[in-house]
């Protein structure tokens, strides 16, 4: 019964943050409700018996990413509110009619598949014997270890990317200040 | 746990309809890409939910190697939206109209 009052807590709190998310017209304001958002999305996964998945979106989600992403907000200064007009006519309006739609088609899918009230939910703590953590590692470790390797690969990859991409060369920078017309301060 | 795995499916498409229309709304790169995250997220309840269904483990490791690439997709944008600032002195998404003829 306690899973039941935890989601119905969380679960507005969840569309609520994420709503506000998309409207908000300062970009810090709009990072910090997404960390609402996923420290709920944290509280769900622990619901839901996945507890190494509740910590880990805390660390890296909450933790890590929107670090990140505070980080180059504060860093490019662009927490200045923007002007919201819109420059597609009706692009607003069509976006929310396909989002309905898109609510209602996967609401239907849903429906069809597992039916809105199903009561019974099977039980997980077979599956979770000897903790979460363990259970996960035992399939992450047999099932999924070339996988797991490859994200190495992907995560260096990466790394060299973005720092391909930080790089300050100063010849195109020069270059390119004058061709926008703004002198390098 | 009496609470439906549907209602778990719901929110997560709420929640992915949202950053969608985010994505389609908004102009400022960075609030597309955190509508991104929120997609990405989205995704990931869906995969625990279903994981938790089938009372089987697969959809959290899957859910789990979704979020290593989310941090990968996280730190390579970023950089990209941090270059595309340093040329163009904006973050707005419309501005990068370099193609436009």
């Amino acid at each position: 019964m306690a899973d039941w009052y935890a989601f119905w807590l969380i679960a507005p709190i969840s569309i609520l943050s994420a709503g506000a998310m998309v409207l908000a017209r300062n970009a810090v304001h709009a990072a910090l409700l997404l960390i609402v958002n996923f420290f709920t999305l944290a509280v769900f996964f622990l619901i839901l018996g996945s507890s190494f998945l509740f910590v880990v979106q805390i660390i890296v989600y909450a933790g890590a990413i929107m670090v990140l992403f505070l980080f180059v907000i504060m860093l490019l200064g662009v927490d200045r509110p923007v002007p919201l007009t819109e420059r597609i006519r009706g692009q607003r309006w069509i976006a929310t009619v396909l989002g309905l739609a898109l609510v209602l088609e996967i609401g239907l899918a849903v429906r069809l598949g597992l039916g809105l009230s199903t009561g019974k939910v099977p039980d997980f703590s077979r599956v979770n014997a000897g903790g979460n953590v363990r259970a996960l590692a035992r399939v992450l470790f047999n099932s999924y270890f070339f996988p797991f390797e490859v994200t190495s690969i992907l995560l260096t990859v990466a790394a060299i990317g973005a720092m391909l991409h930080g790089r300050r060369n100063i010849a195109e920078e020069e270059t390119v200040d004058t061709a926008v017309g703004e002198t390098a301060t | 746990m009496r609470t439906p795995i549907s209602y778990f499916l719901l929110v997560s498409a709420l929640l992915f309809t949202i950053g969608t229309v985010g994505v389609l709304v908004r102009r400022n790169a960075l609030i597309i890409f955190m509508s991104i995250e929120l997609q990405l997220n989205a995704v990931n309840l869906a995969l625990v939910a279903f994981s938790r269904q089938n009372g089987n483990l697969t959809g959290q490791v899957l859910a789990f190697f979704s979020m290593v690439v989310a941090a990968a997709e996280v730190v390579v944008g970023l950089a990209i939206i941090v270059s595309l600032y340093r040329k163009r002195r904006s973050a707005d998404v419309d501005d990068a109209s370099l193609l436009k003829g």
